[in-house]
């Protein structure tokens, strides 16, 4: 087991690997993340930076291995507390992960409704969020009647739009132009000051040159090396 | 909730296609069901009308006591099944019958004494107006030793009646059959929306929605799926029968049958059950998709 928890760890992983069928994506992971800490996860294609955000929200079981978010050990926790978990997490996937039937509003503000927010709360705070990305004139557009940059900028907008403790980014600037992609890094940023933990999976070595914070490297599955820029 | 019917009410314009596939499918079973349910009741008030005309004629033995008969009627009275015994002495019998046949009033003139024997005309209690009842009571009416004879006429009524009662089980028969077969389309319907879906339903469970935040604008869907079919149904049913209605009345003779349209609690019930349908088959595919 795991003892001598660090108070201020608000995710710890200890000894986990995450094989899919035969393949290894992940392989002796320990790692321990603080609150309010502003975290990139580098590597090259394949080496399995979506499969370790995965296995925070529990989108991926591990294979081996113990993880914890906020102290709760995922490997314990009952089918219907998971969405409870998936609460505390903002989530950028890196492929928007939008619903392309509903529009923009109805993307973002699905996620204040199913905690059972107030309407007319929902309405205010999914039009300021859009306002905040820029993008509060397509409200009743269909995501994919959108650009691809655009899309990322809803997605990350429903990411953040239920104020959540941990924000995890899946190359979220992959799609966008520089001023863009500096805007999301602001608004990032923003939200780390405020007092969020922010996972950043890029492999966009401009972007952690900007930023700055505590860098891990993985490579096939292998935890490489931590630096911190 | 409010949310939850603004969602399922979006949900429905969204899909609109896989939707009316559905309520066209609950509409046309519940014709189908509701024809049936229409065509027994309307065959069931035929058959009750004739059915009151059953009766059971007891001819008793010449020169039976007054005392014996009084006992005859207390005896028959407490019997099982009997509504109302009337006693037709001879005498009353032969002005009935000379009244009957008034022209042909020289054969009575002949007559020296009434040939007519004394009788009890028996009704019976709905719930005993069939062959193999009648023909119990008859034995045990027969029993009687001042009875001389017992008749039942309508023997053909009684075979009719046993016919239309199988052919009523058949009817239920295929009601729960097209009631089954509404609700395994349905449900597979359903089942074609979540698996057109699932991509959603997965991300609405990333974004932390909870399995039964997911289900209510479906079951709500359900609801109103089943309601809406049901109400489809019922008004295709019943313009049916107005056009039946009015053909029939320029048809055969007019006033001989008048069919009636389906009571109101019948259509309430026939609504309700659409409803459920809608509702059940809901149940039984989210279910399955949420395993
Ligand atoms: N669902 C899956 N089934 C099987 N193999 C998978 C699955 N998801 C990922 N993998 C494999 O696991 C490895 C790590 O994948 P992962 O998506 O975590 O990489 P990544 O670092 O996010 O790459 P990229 O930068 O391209 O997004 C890859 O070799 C991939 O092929
Ligand atoms: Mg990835």
């Amino acid at each position: 087991m795991i003892d001598g928890q660090n108070k201020s760890s608000i995710i710890r992983l200890f000894h986990v690997h995450k094989n899919y069928g035969a393949k290894k994506a992940l392989a002796n992971i320990t790692l321990d993340i603080s609150k309010n800490e502003l975290l990139f996860i580098s590597g090259p294609s394949g080496a399995g930076k979506t499969t370790l955000l995965k296995l925070l929200y529990l989108g991926e079981e591990v294979s081996e291995g113990q993880v914890l978010i906020e102290g709760i050990n995922l490997s314990r926790i009952s089918h219907n507390r998971i969405p409870f978990l998936r609460r505390k997490f903002g989530i950028i996937f890196q492929d928007y992960k939008l619903i392309p039937t509903k529009t923009v509003f109805n993307n973002v503000a699905i996620v204040l409704e199913a905690t059972g927010k107030k309407r007319r709360f929902i309405e205010k705070k999914v039009k300021s969020i859009l306002r905040t990305v820029g993008m509060e004139e397509t409200l009743h557009s269909l995501p994919p009647s959108l650009s691809g940059g655009e899309q990322q900028r809803i997605a990350f907008a429903r990411a953040v739009v239920g104020d959540p403790k941990i924000i995890l980014a899946d190359e979220p600037t992959g799609n966008l132009d520089e001023v863009s992609a500096d805007i999301i890094l602001e608004l990032l940023k923003r939200f780390h000051t405020r007092g969020a933990t922010v996972i950043i999976a890029t492999h966009d070595k401009e972007l952690i040159r900007k930023t700055g914070g505590r860098v891990i490297h993985l490579n096939q599955g292998y935890m490489q090396k931590t630096i911190n820029v | 909730m409010i949310h939850n019917y603004k969602r399922a009410i979006q949900d429905i314009r969204d899909h609109r296609f896989l939707n009316a596939v559905t309520i066209i499918t609950i509409a046309i079973s519940i014709l189908i069901v509701s024809a049936f349910a229409l065509f027994f009741v309307n065959a069931n008030e035929i058959i009750n009308s004739w059915k009151k005309g059953i009766k059971i004629m007891v001819y008793l033995k010449p020169d039976t006591p007054e005392t014996k008969i009084s006992e005859l009627i207390r005896k028959i009275q407490h019997m099982d099944g009997i509504r109302d015994v009337r006693f037709i002495s001879k005498n009353e019998a032969f002005q009935e019958l000379k009244k009957q046949m008034k022209r042909q009033s020289s054969l009575f003139e002949n007559l020296k004494e009434n040939p007519l024997p004394d009788a009890f005309e028996i009704r019976l209690k709905i719930s005993f107006q069939n062959q193999e009842k009648v023909e119990i009571l008859a034995t045990r009416l027969e029993s009687f030793p001042q009875v001389d004879e017992v008749e039942y006429g309508q023997r053909w009524l009684g075979q009719f009646t046993n016919f239309f009662n199988l052919f009523r089980l058949t009817g239920y028969a295929m009601g729960g059959l097209f009631f089954m077969a509404a609700l395994l389309i349905v449900a597979n319907t359903i089942r074609l929306v979540l698996y057109s879906r699932r991509d959603e339903v997965e991300i609405m469970r990333l974004v932390g929605a909870t399995d039964s935040f997911i289900k209510a604008p479906f079951y709500i869907q359900g609801l109103i799926q089943g309601a809406f079919g049901g109400i489809i149904g019922l008004a295709a049913l019943f313009v049916g029968f107005l056009l039946l209605s009015s053909s029939m009345e320029r048809g055969i003779s007019p006033g001989l049958f008048t069919i009636r349209f389906l009571s109101p609690g019948a259509f309430c019930g026939i609504i309700l059950g659409s409803t459920f349908v809608g509702w059940i088959a809901c149940y039984l595919s989210l279910k399955q998709f949420f395993k």
